[in-house]
């Protein structure tokens, strides 16, 4: 796995970020700065970790989505390139384009900050291919934008293509997100954006390691390409 | 020219701020509101006119001051 974490004014969980792909491929991301316009050759996962970039000025991760890497980073996504936003990376592929719909303030208007639990809707995705479909997950969740918005036409294309890849489970929904959703991909299923933060639960020290499959599964996926 | 931009969300989509804002207003006293939504302004000064200002603020709004998702907006040039 060559991964690249992508760094925006704001982003404060790069660390995380780079310590679970430390853990799961043994290797060290390389962290690009947002006002690159290429990334490294043979790059095969490009990371969005959460912070607040930009301070969330006009929307959370609006001015992110325009920043000059943001068009290598589609680029590369239309390559087949695997691309994953967590959190304020999640808003900013929504305010890309490359994900549909958008986050909006939580329905409660309160940051956020706890434990939910995910229920794996789709495996057949290289994120999520060491679950089980229907296993749920704990993980945790802090934003005050995760309030999934779509139109009706939208949410049912994403169910009828299995694209909704976790959803809230057992009446955990922290923030009125339509349908339950906590994270979507893309129709060719290279690009996944979620709320909760699986980086989190990644280490004994946690209390947890629900997380750490997500980041396993994609150094296989990655390791199988690559052979 | 100076512009002034509207956004605001598309009816239909719930606006929890305003309705907290509502909410606010009515404890205070402020009897008899149907509704409250809550938007945002954009005062733009640009140096281009007429029609050609008017296709860049439109191009701005659908770029980036406006998620079309979400929002509507609404052009005013002075």
């Amino acid at each position: 796995m060559h991964a690249a974490i992508i760094q925006f004014p704001g982003t404060n969980r790069e660390a995380d970020m780079s310590a679970a792909l430390r853990l799961a491929t043994g290797r060290d991301p390389r962290l690009v700065w947002h006002g690159e316009t290429s990334l490294p050759a043979g790059i095969d996962l490009i990371i969005l970790p959460g912070g607040f970039s930009y301070g969330d000025y006009l929307r959370a991760g609006a001015i992110a989505a325009h920043s000059p890497v943001m068009r290598e980073v589609a680029r590369r996504a239309e390559a087949g390139v695997l691309v994953l936003g967590v959190c304020n990376g999640f808003q900013a592929l929504c305010e890309a384009g490359l994900l549909p719909g958008a986050l909006m303030r939580n329905a409660s208007l309160r940051f956020v900050c706890r434990e939910v639990k995910l229920e794996v809707a789709a495996t057949d995705t290289p994120f999520t291919r060491l679950y089980r479909r229907g296993e749920v997950i704990r993980c945790p969740v802090a934003h005050a934008d995760g309030n999934y918005f779509a139109d009706a036409a939208t949410l049912d294309a994403l169910e009828g293509e299995g694209r909704v890849v976790f959803r809230y489970a057992e009446g955990t929904n922290p923030n009125g997100s339509q349908r339950d959703i906590a994270g979507i991909c893309n129709v060719r299923r290279n690009v996944l954006g979620m709320m909760p933060h699986p980086e989190d639960f990644t280490e004994e020290a946690h209390g947890c390691l629900d997380g750490l499959r997500l980041f396993k599964g994609l150094a296989d996926e990655l390791s199988e390409k690559a052979a | 020219m100076k512009a002034r931009i509207y956004v605001t969300l598309k009816e239909g989509v719930l606006d929890p701020q305003g309705q907290a804002i509502e909410g606010a207003l009515a404890a205070l006293g402020f009897a008899g509101i149907g509704s409250v939504r809550q938007g945002k302004v954009f005062d733009i000064e640009l140096e281009e006119t007429g029609e050609p200002a008017a296709e860049r603020l439109q191009s701005m709004c659908e770029t980036l001051l406006a998620n079309t998702v979400i929002e509507d907006y609404r052009i005013e040039m002075g």
